[in-house]
Protein backbone atom coordinates (compact mmCIF):
# COMPACT_ATOMS: atom_id res chain seq x y z
CA UNK A 1 0.00 0.00 0.00
CA UNK A 2 1.67 3.63 -0.75
CA UNK A 3 1.32 5.97 1.60
CA UNK A 4 2.21 9.75 1.13
CA UNK A 5 3.82 11.46 3.76
CA UNK A 6 4.18 15.71 3.07
CA UNK A 7 5.80 17.47 5.91
CA UNK A 8 5.86 20.98 6.37
CA UNK A 9 7.65 24.27 8.12
CA UNK A 10 4.82 24.90 10.99
CA UNK A 11 3.56 28.22 10.91
CA UNK A 12 5.69 30.58 12.85
CA UNK A 13 8.66 29.24 11.59
CA UNK A 14 10.26 30.99 8.76
CA UNK A 15 11.07 29.67 5.51
CA UNK A 16 13.12 31.10 3.85
CA UNK A 17 13.05 28.44 1.00
CA UNK A 18 9.27 29.52 0.57
CA UNK A 19 9.94 33.27 0.45
CA UNK A 20 12.90 32.77 -2.02
CA UNK A 21 10.26 30.93 -4.57
CA UNK A 22 7.79 33.42 -3.86
CA UNK A 23 10.72 36.02 -5.10
CA UNK A 24 11.40 33.97 -7.59
CA UNK A 25 7.78 33.29 -9.06
CA UNK A 26 7.24 37.07 -8.90
CA UNK A 27 10.50 37.75 -11.28
CA UNK A 28 9.16 35.58 -13.58
CA UNK A 29 6.09 37.87 -13.56
CA UNK A 30 3.49 35.43 -12.17
CA UNK A 31 1.16 38.05 -10.42
CA UNK A 32 -0.94 37.42 -7.12
CA UNK A 33 1.21 35.16 -5.80
CA UNK A 34 0.38 34.96 -1.48
CA UNK A 35 3.08 33.34 0.54
CA UNK A 36 4.34 29.90 -0.86
CA UNK A 37 5.61 27.25 1.89
CA UNK A 38 8.38 24.70 0.91
CA UNK A 39 7.57 21.52 1.96
CA UNK A 40 8.30 17.48 0.91
CA UNK A 41 6.45 14.50 0.42
CA UNK A 42 7.87 11.20 0.91
CA UNK A 43 6.42 7.98 -0.79
CA UNK A 44 6.30 4.86 1.56
CA UNK A 45 5.25 1.17 -0.08
CA UNK A 46 3.92 -0.34 2.91
CA UNK A 47 3.67 -4.30 3.09
CA UNK A 48 0.53 -3.51 5.41
CA UNK A 49 -3.05 -4.25 3.31
CA UNK A 50 -5.07 -2.40 5.98
CA UNK A 51 -5.52 1.25 5.12
CA UNK A 52 -5.94 2.33 8.99
CA UNK A 53 -2.83 1.09 10.38
CA UNK A 54 -1.08 1.73 7.39
CA UNK A 55 -2.05 5.27 8.76
CA UNK A 56 -0.84 4.32 11.91
CA UNK A 57 2.30 3.09 11.08
CA UNK A 58 3.02 5.99 9.18
CA UNK A 59 2.32 8.61 11.56
CA UNK A 60 4.47 6.72 13.97
CA UNK A 61 7.26 6.68 11.24
CA UNK A 62 6.84 10.76 11.14
CA UNK A 63 7.06 11.40 14.53
CA UNK A 64 10.37 9.42 14.74
CA UNK A 65 11.78 10.27 11.84
CA UNK A 66 10.25 11.50 8.32
CA UNK A 67 9.25 15.19 10.31
CA UNK A 68 10.92 16.90 13.13
CA UNK A 69 8.18 17.98 15.20
CA UNK A 70 9.78 21.44 16.73
CA UNK A 71 9.67 22.91 13.19
CA UNK A 72 7.29 20.56 11.18
CA UNK A 73 4.30 19.26 10.84
CA UNK A 74 3.12 16.46 8.78
CA UNK A 75 -0.34 14.76 7.08
CA UNK A 76 -0.42 11.23 5.65
CA UNK A 77 -2.55 10.13 3.08
CA UNK A 78 -3.22 6.82 1.74
CA UNK A 79 -2.09 6.91 -2.41
CA UNK B 1 40.98 12.81 29.89
CA UNK B 2 39.26 10.67 27.99
CA UNK B 3 37.47 11.90 24.80
CA UNK B 4 35.73 9.61 22.13
CA UNK B 5 35.26 11.04 18.82
CA UNK B 6 32.25 10.04 16.81
CA UNK B 7 32.44 9.56 13.00
CA UNK B 8 29.84 9.15 10.54
CA UNK B 9 29.48 8.54 7.24
CA UNK B 10 30.69 12.58 5.68
CA UNK B 11 31.87 13.34 8.94
CA UNK B 12 34.74 15.64 7.80
CA UNK B 13 35.64 17.62 10.59
CA UNK B 14 37.55 14.89 13.15
CA UNK B 15 41.17 15.35 12.68
CA UNK B 16 41.04 19.01 13.31
CA UNK B 17 39.09 17.88 16.75
CA UNK B 18 41.27 15.71 17.84
CA UNK B 19 43.93 18.10 17.02
CA UNK B 20 42.51 20.61 19.38
CA UNK B 21 41.64 17.86 21.95
CA UNK B 22 45.01 16.68 21.81
CA UNK B 23 46.52 20.04 22.58
CA UNK B 24 44.69 20.42 25.46
CA UNK B 25 44.57 16.97 27.30
CA UNK B 26 47.58 15.99 25.53
CA UNK B 27 45.97 12.73 24.88
CA UNK B 28 44.39 11.52 21.41
CA UNK B 29 40.72 10.68 21.67
CA UNK B 30 39.69 7.39 21.00
CA UNK B 31 38.16 7.09 16.99
CA UNK B 32 34.64 5.59 17.82
CA UNK B 33 32.11 4.50 14.34
CA UNK B 34 28.94 5.34 14.29
CA UNK B 35 28.00 1.18 14.30
CA UNK B 36 29.50 0.82 17.47
CA UNK B 37 26.84 0.32 20.29
CA UNK B 38 28.81 0.89 23.44
CA UNK B 39 31.56 3.40 24.76
CA UNK B 40 34.43 2.73 25.33
CA UNK B 41 34.84 1.86 29.59
CA UNK B 42 36.03 5.14 31.19
CA UNK B 43 35.19 7.55 28.51
CA UNK B 44 34.97 11.26 30.12
CA UNK B 45 33.83 13.31 26.76
CA UNK B 46 31.86 12.69 23.89
CA UNK B 47 32.77 14.24 20.81
CA UNK B 48 30.05 15.15 17.86
CA UNK B 49 32.17 16.83 15.41
CA UNK B 50 31.33 18.79 12.48
CA UNK B 51 30.81 17.85 8.94
CA UNK B 52 28.27 16.55 6.32
CA UNK B 53 26.79 12.98 8.06
CA UNK B 54 24.66 11.24 5.36
CA UNK B 55 25.20 13.96 3.30
CA UNK B 56 22.57 16.35 5.13
CA UNK B 57 19.61 13.97 3.86
CA UNK B 58 16.28 14.32 5.51
CA UNK B 59 17.56 17.35 7.74
CA UNK B 60 21.20 17.89 9.17
CA UNK B 61 21.87 15.23 11.74
CA UNK B 62 18.75 13.52 11.61
CA UNK B 63 20.34 10.37 10.01
CA UNK B 64 23.34 10.40 12.29
CA UNK B 65 20.84 11.21 15.59
CA UNK B 66 19.06 7.41 14.41
CA UNK B 67 22.46 5.86 14.36
CA UNK B 68 23.16 2.52 16.80
CA UNK B 69 26.13 5.09 18.90
CA UNK B 70 23.96 7.55 19.33
CA UNK B 71 21.70 5.08 21.44
CA UNK B 72 25.11 4.64 23.76
CA UNK B 73 25.35 8.70 23.67
CA UNK B 74 22.00 9.19 25.20
CA UNK B 75 22.79 6.88 27.50
CA UNK B 76 25.71 8.40 28.35
CA UNK B 77 24.32 11.51 28.53
CA UNK B 78 21.48 10.53 30.72
CA UNK B 79 24.17 9.16 33.33
CA UNK B 80 25.92 12.46 33.64
CA UNK B 81 28.41 12.34 30.81
CA UNK B 82 29.64 15.30 29.12
CA UNK B 83 28.98 15.18 25.32
CA UNK B 84 30.35 18.57 22.88
CA UNK B 85 28.74 18.67 19.34
CA UNK B 86 29.96 21.24 17.47
CA UNK B 87 28.05 22.38 13.94
CA UNK B 88 26.95 19.24 12.41
CA UNK B 89 27.24 17.39 15.70
CA UNK B 90 25.01 20.39 17.40
CA UNK B 91 22.46 19.50 14.57
CA UNK B 92 22.42 15.85 15.72
CA UNK B 93 22.08 16.80 19.51
CA UNK B 94 18.59 18.31 18.78
CA UNK B 95 17.72 15.62 16.63
CA UNK B 96 18.41 13.53 18.86
CA UNK B 97 16.78 15.50 21.65
CA UNK B 98 19.41 15.79 23.55
CA UNK B 99 19.10 19.65 23.16
CA UNK B 100 15.99 21.39 22.85
CA UNK B 101 15.13 22.95 19.38
CA UNK B 102 16.48 22.72 15.96
CA UNK B 103 18.96 24.35 13.59
CA UNK B 104 16.87 25.69 10.52
CA UNK B 105 18.32 27.16 6.81
CA UNK B 106 20.50 30.62 7.53
CA UNK B 107 18.06 33.03 7.01
CA UNK B 108 19.73 34.52 4.17
CA UNK B 109 19.58 30.78 2.57
CA UNK B 110 23.36 31.04 1.99
CA UNK B 111 25.60 28.41 3.24
CA UNK B 112 28.24 31.05 5.64
CA UNK B 113 31.92 30.31 5.38
CA UNK B 114 33.26 33.01 7.57
CA UNK B 115 34.80 34.72 10.98
CA UNK B 116 32.43 34.84 13.63
CA UNK B 117 32.48 36.31 17.20
CA UNK B 118 30.37 34.98 20.39
CA UNK B 119 30.52 36.34 23.68
CA UNK B 120 30.36 34.17 26.28
CA UNK B 121 27.10 33.93 28.60
CA UNK B 122 28.47 30.76 30.97
CA UNK B 123 32.08 31.20 32.20
CA UNK B 124 31.32 28.80 35.01
CA UNK B 125 30.72 25.37 32.96
CA UNK B 126 32.83 22.67 32.37
CA UNK B 127 33.41 23.95 28.94
CA UNK B 128 33.71 27.49 29.79
CA UNK B 129 35.33 28.17 32.56
CA UNK B 130 38.46 29.14 31.01
CA UNK B 131 37.00 31.94 29.52
CA UNK B 132 36.00 35.42 31.26
CA UNK B 133 32.28 35.83 31.78
CA UNK B 134 31.10 37.97 28.64
CA UNK B 135 34.84 37.45 27.29
CA UNK B 136 34.42 37.33 23.51
CA UNK B 137 36.18 34.93 20.85
CA UNK B 138 36.91 35.03 17.54
CA UNK B 139 35.89 31.98 15.68
CA UNK B 140 34.47 30.10 12.28
CA UNK B 141 30.91 29.16 10.93
CA UNK B 142 31.27 27.23 7.71
CA UNK B 143 27.55 26.37 7.73
CA UNK B 144 23.77 25.94 5.49
CA UNK B 145 21.69 25.32 8.99
CA UNK B 146 23.23 27.22 11.92
CA UNK B 147 19.74 29.65 12.41
CA UNK B 148 19.03 28.24 15.67
CA UNK B 149 15.19 28.08 16.38
CA UNK B 150 13.13 27.31 19.08
CA UNK B 151 9.82 28.03 20.23
CA UNK B 152 8.92 31.20 22.90
CA UNK B 153 8.05 29.59 25.54
CA UNK B 154 11.40 27.19 24.88
CA UNK B 155 13.78 30.48 24.34
CA UNK B 156 12.22 31.86 27.71
CA UNK B 157 13.19 28.36 29.64
CA UNK B 158 16.79 28.89 28.28
CA UNK B 159 17.12 32.11 29.37
CA UNK B 160 15.58 31.91 32.64
CA UNK B 161 17.92 28.96 33.35
CA UNK B 162 20.80 30.33 31.99
CA UNK B 163 21.47 27.65 29.48
CA UNK B 164 22.59 30.05 26.40
CA UNK B 165 26.43 28.95 26.69
CA UNK B 166 26.97 31.37 23.78
CA UNK B 167 25.65 34.38 21.35
CA UNK B 168 26.74 35.50 18.14
CA UNK B 169 28.23 39.19 18.74
CA UNK B 170 30.35 41.70 17.50
CA UNK B 171 33.96 41.81 18.07
CA UNK B 172 33.27 44.74 21.02
CA UNK B 173 30.70 42.44 22.70
CA UNK B 174 27.56 43.98 21.52
CA UNK B 175 24.22 41.46 20.36
CA UNK B 176 23.69 43.03 17.15
CA UNK B 177 21.29 41.62 14.46
CA UNK B 178 24.57 42.20 12.37
CA UNK B 179 26.50 40.09 14.20
CA UNK B 180 23.75 37.20 14.00
CA UNK B 181 24.68 36.21 10.36
CA UNK B 182 22.83 33.19 10.18
CA UNK B 183 19.29 34.52 11.90
CA UNK B 184 19.52 32.38 14.98
CA UNK B 185 16.64 33.30 17.67
CA UNK B 186 18.20 35.80 20.02
CA UNK B 187 21.32 35.92 18.84
CA UNK B 188 21.96 32.06 20.01
CA UNK B 189 25.36 30.42 18.94
CA UNK B 190 25.42 27.54 21.71
CA UNK B 191 23.13 26.37 24.23
CA UNK B 192 23.68 23.92 26.88
CA UNK B 193 21.72 20.76 28.90
CA UNK B 194 20.29 21.91 32.09
CA UNK B 195 23.12 19.76 33.87
CA UNK B 196 25.87 22.25 31.78
CA UNK B 197 26.83 18.94 30.94
CA UNK B 198 26.47 18.81 27.48
CA UNK B 199 27.20 21.70 24.84
CA UNK B 200 26.30 22.18 21.44
CA UNK B 201 27.79 24.84 18.77
CA UNK B 202 27.51 25.70 15.34
CA UNK B 203 30.94 27.41 15.28
CA UNK B 204 33.92 25.98 15.32
CA UNK B 205 36.46 26.59 18.08
CA UNK B 206 38.65 23.46 17.26
CA UNK B 207 39.42 25.92 14.12
CA UNK B 208 41.74 28.23 16.54
CA UNK B 209 43.90 26.04 18.82
CA UNK B 210 47.17 26.92 16.84
CA UNK B 211 49.09 30.15 17.45
CA UNK B 212 50.44 28.92 13.58
CA UNK B 213 47.61 28.77 12.78
CA UNK B 214 44.31 31.51 12.88
CA UNK B 215 45.43 32.04 16.71
CA UNK B 216 44.35 30.57 19.72
CA UNK B 217 40.92 32.02 20.94
CA UNK B 218 39.11 28.40 20.73
CA UNK B 219 41.64 26.83 23.30
CA UNK B 220 39.82 28.08 26.46
CA UNK B 221 36.72 25.98 25.61
CA UNK B 222 39.10 22.74 25.29
CA UNK B 223 40.95 23.38 28.05
CA UNK B 224 38.14 23.82 30.16
CA UNK B 225 37.04 20.88 29.08
CA UNK B 226 40.30 18.93 29.94
CA UNK B 227 40.75 20.54 33.27
CA UNK B 228 37.15 19.05 34.62
CA UNK B 229 38.87 16.36 33.56
CA UNK B 230 42.23 16.78 34.73
CA UNK B 231 42.00 14.48 37.89
CA UNK B 232 41.73 11.52 34.84
CA UNK B 233 44.30 12.06 32.77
Amino acid sequence: MKVLVTVMPKAGVLDPQGKAIGHALEGLGFAGVGEVRAGKVIELELAETDAAKAKQAAEEMARKLLANTVIESFRVEIA
Amino acid sequence: MRAGLVLFPGTNRERDMALALQRATGRKPAMLWHRDTELPAGTDLVVLPGGFSYGDYLRCGAMAAQSPIMRAVRDFAARGGHVLGVCNGFQMLTEAGLLPGALLRNASLRFLSMDCHMRVERADTPFTHRFRPGQVFRSTMAHGDGNYFADAATLDRLEGEGLVALRYATPEGAVTEAANRNGSARNIAGILSPNLRVLGLMPHPENQVDPLIDGTDGLPLFESVAETFAETA
